[in-house]
């Protein structure tokens, strides 16, 4: 078992794991990091969302071994303080409900506003709609992207 | 020190010790709570208040989504008189204080709570009230509490909560204390936001499946895929090579690969061999226990649900007839965190860490494990990732205990998706035929019902929403027959409701057309003697533009529903292109009696109708040889953000007794869309979901 090497939330991170165990186990059982979640194990609903390198990616199907030299970000790590704008706007638009597929939601939401700035609601679809929600908050998500994109314009442009 | 600080204590210690490879540990909730109320003062089981100001409110339900910690929070709060800014919530352990059967069904938490909690709240208040009034030297009646503080009306002089807590729950508990009258509520009725949003949106919320404890092991079940099916032998020796794999028990349902995370435990499950005896039930697929269901129906006779006046007579004599069969399948509940739990077996205690809606199930359950007395049992109640009423069964936490058990140590159970949806209690399917009546005039005289579907909880749950339906008739017949092939089902987020009020619903629109009669007519006539649900149904038809013109081919359909203590009324917009269909919009009329979070309300029926909505356009669970054939959301598909239509709650406004909110929009949904494709194309469904070929 090599360890593997990667940069987590902005610091680096080394792991020994078999090199086919999905990211999503590595974060959740070996380090802890549990804000990201199991929800399918098949990259069907989107509740393990990560960004790697900046894209969202499902860390359920993405072995260890595919990350090493690359650059995670996970929910734990979008901002200290809740203070991203997909952030502020889940919180002012009171988004979650059950909340177990909002880190998800927030990190594919927040690869949408880094690339579109200002995302119609066909974009939020196109984005979205493998995200699945079974609470039923999508108006609310629709909603909070909209207004997240209203934050990061008043606040100087994409994080 | 106490025994709950050595505990914490050691998680940290613990956590140092392994060296940085586990961070994070989980130090439950009620640890952290009780660590600072055991040297404060608690003044009833709901409320306790810390020397440093901070209030903490006793959540005795369980979070599932349905905003029980803020809506119980501010029953607390209104009469408690704390500032809801400072307000921190727990969750306690199974206790004699908070009822006989601890947990979150039936959507009763608002309801069984109403009183109660405003009684807990208003009894913490006057102890504080009375020992600040003490410490005064004054009377009682020259005290106001507001914002955790006792003002002295006289001198001005202010004393904190925190301040008098101590002298406040030496105090003995007053009782009847008058409640305030609803023109006086400062919090309840008010839309507030919920109290678990910040730390679901940045992964700090504890849900059951993310607790860790200090040596804990992961645990994953091979089942048989038959239902009822034994393990009749298993070769373990492939999957114990798999790295990481620690041990390979097998336990009443299985057989447990136990590893050092879950991922191991899934690959040594991928590399263990064991032999099923598949029992009775292999036998059964869905053609055949279709044919059971029509099989009974068609011979007649039943259970009697109800019968008014003589509907064999009204039918013989009805000026126009009409007979329509409908037909729903088997629904998982599929919530997004999938079953897990979490068990710590000692030789003279048990500790159990669940996300569940039973907290007394799992005392219940873990006694009956390990043979310990239930008081020896522990339970630690985490948010779930829903619950849809299938985290109310015991199973997954027996089968935890059993685990734990069996390897001497603490063990995280986890089932994967597929366990999940193949190993569920499903909403039963259910068949349902109808013969409907109406007069000269084309009104219904008569309308008799006959279900098959199979019985849980009482033959009730099967017909309810038709037997005790909205309408009354002067002639009316239900028939209940229990067809059981073996098939495990139970409760599913608005239970019998979720398929009659489709059927029902349905045929009494089949019914108004027949007649020639504008469905909202119609039902406007036959709930002449129930104001409240005709209340909501005129607010409905307003906010809808019933009767008004629509754009090019979109059309309206309506719907209403009586469960759960509450009215609704829902019409929706659709429209159906080349077969494709579009909702475009769902108005939702809403009489839940008193209000105590409209916002909260307004997510409930938001939530229910998405859940209705996969069931009418996406769910079906069908059986093969006894088993499921579906796997996983590619096969059992739900409603995504570009399908969800635009929900426009309206609440009908009620001092009414509250009713419950978290099923009442689940049911109408379906008939409320089929209704609309009628209305629109004129092809009637009466099976769900709905199929493109329905709609072509």
């Amino acid at each position: 078992m090599p360890a593997v090497k990667f940069t987590l939330n902005g610091k680096p991170q080394s792991v020994d794991a078999v090199s086919a165990m999905p990211l999503l186990w590595v974060l959740r059982d070996t380090l802890g990091m549990t804000g990201t979640k199991f929800g399918c194990g098949m990259s069907l609903c989107g509740a393990c969302t990560v960004h790697i390198d900046g894209q969202p990616v499902r860390s359920c199907v993405t072995p260890i071994s595919a990350v090493a030299g690359k650059k995670i970000t996970t929910i734990e790590g979008l901002s200290p303080d809740r203070s991203h704008p997909i952030q502020r706007a889940w919180i002012e638009e009171d988004v979650p409900q059950c909340g177990y597929c909002q880190s998800g939601q927030i990190m594919t939401a927040a690869a949408l506003l880094s690339k579109t700035g200002n995302p119609t609601d066909a974009d939020i679809d196109e984005a979205m709609r493998n995200n699945i929600c079974r609470c039923g908050t999508y108006e609310e998500i629709r909603r909070a992207i909209h207004r997240a994109a209203d934050i990061q314009r008043n606040t100087g442009g994409a994080r | 020190m106490n025994a709950a600080l050595n505990r914490r204590s050691f998680l940290r210690t613990s956590a140092a010790a392994a060296g940085g490879l586990l961070v994070g540990f989980y130090i439950p909730e009620r640890t952290k709570a009780t660590a600072g109320i055991l040297t404060d003062s608690k003044l009833n089981a709901w409320v306790h208040v810390g020397s440093d100001d901070k209030v903490t409110l006793f959540i005795h339900k369980a979070e599932m989504g349905q905003g029980t910690v803020t809506s119980l929070s501010m029953l607390l709060a209104e009469e408690l008189e704390c500032d809801w800014a400072k307000i921190h919530t727990e969750f306690p352990g199974v206790s004699r204080e908070y009822g006989g059967n601890q947990g979150v069904v039936g959507s009763q938490s608002i309801r069984s709570s109403w009183t109660t909690l405003r009684q807990a709240g208003a009894s913490a208040r006057e102890m504080l009230i009375q020992a600040a009034a003490q410490q005064w030297g004054v009377d009682r009646s020259q005290c106001r509490a507001a914002n955790s503080v006792v003002v002295n009306t006289a001198t001005n002089a202010r004393l904190s909560y925190g301040s008098l807590a101590d002298a406040a729950s030496k105090l003995p508990v007053p009782t009847g204390i008058a409640l305030k009258d609803p023109s006086q509520f400062k919090i309840i009725g008010k839309p507030t936001k919920r109290l678990d949003t910040p730390s679901k949106v940045d992964g700090s919320a504890t849900f059951g499946l993310d607790v860790r404890l200090p040596g804990m092991l992961y645990a994953v079940i091979e089942r048989c895929p038959v239902f009822g099916g034994k393990v009749s032998s298993f070769d373990a020796a492939k999957a114990k090579a798999v790295p990481g794999v620690k041990d390979v028990v097998q336990i009443s349902s299985g057989v447990a690969v136990v590893a050092e995370n879950t991922w191991a435990a899934m690959e040594g499950r991928r590399k263990l061999t064991v032999q099923f005896n598949e029992g009775a039930v292999a036998a059964f697929s869905t053609p055949g226990i279709t044919k059971a269901f029509i099989d009974a129906v068609e011979q007649g006779g039943g259970a009697s649900m109800r019968k008014d006046g003589d509907p064999a007579a009204a039918l013989a004599v009805a000026a126009k007839k009409l007979d329509a069969v409908y037909q729903t399948p088997y629904l998982a509940h599929a919530p997004m965190e999938p079953l897990n739990c979490t068990a710590w077996v000692k030789p003279d205690s048990c500790e159990i860490w669940a996300s569940t809606q039973g907290q007394s199930t799992a005392r219940n359950v873990g006694a009956r494990k390990t043979g310990l007395p239930p008081e020896k049992v522990t339970v630690n109640t985490l948010y779930m990732g829903g619950g849809f009423g299938r985290r109310a069964r015991e199973d997954y936490m027996g089968e935890a205990v059993e685990i734990s058990k069996a390897i001497g140590g603490p063990v995280k159970l986890t089932w994967t998706r597929e366990d999940d949806m193949q190993q569920d209690a499903y909403r039963p399917a259910s068949y349902c035929k109808f013969a409907g009546g109406l007069d000269a005039e084309g009104w219904p005289s008569v309308w008799t019902t006959a279900i098959a579907c199979t019985m849980f909880g009482g033959n009730g749950t099967a017909v309810e929403g038709i037997h005790n339906g909205p309408y009354t008739l002067p002639n009316m017949q239900v028939d209940y027959h229990n067809v059981d092939p073996g098939i495990p089902v139970s409760y599913w987020r608005s239970v019998g409701y979720s398929q009659n009020v489709f059927f029902g619903e349905s045929f009494i629109d089949e019914m108004a057309h027949a007649g020639g009669k504008d469905p909202v007519e119609l039902r406007r006539r036959l709930l002449a003697k129930s104001p409240r649900t005709l209340a909501a149904l005129e607010l409905a038809a307003e906010k809808a533009g019933w009767g008004k013109p629509l754009p090019a081919g979109h059309a309206l359909g309506v719907s209403v529903a009586n469960n759960i203590g509450s009215n609704t009324v829902q019409i929706a917009e659709v429209s159906v292109v080349k077969g494709k269909l579009k909702i475009h919009r769902v108005v939702c009329a809403v009489d839940c009696g008193q209000v105590v979070n409209p916002a909260g309300v307004a997510q409930q029926i938001e939530s229910g109708i998405t859940f209705g909505l996969s069931a009418a356009l996406k769910g079906g669970i069908t059986i093969k040889n006894g088993r499921v054939e579906q796997s996983n959301f590619f096969d059992y598909d739900v409603v995504r953000i570009d399908e969800m239509p635009k929900v426009e709650v309206h609440l009908v406004p009620s001092n009414a007794a509250p009713g419950g909110i978290g099923e009442a929009a689940t049911p109408g949904i379906a008939p409320a869309v089929c209704n609309a494709i009628f209305a629109a194309t004129g092809k009637r469904i009466r099976q769900l979901p709905v199929r493109a070929e329905d709609l072509a």
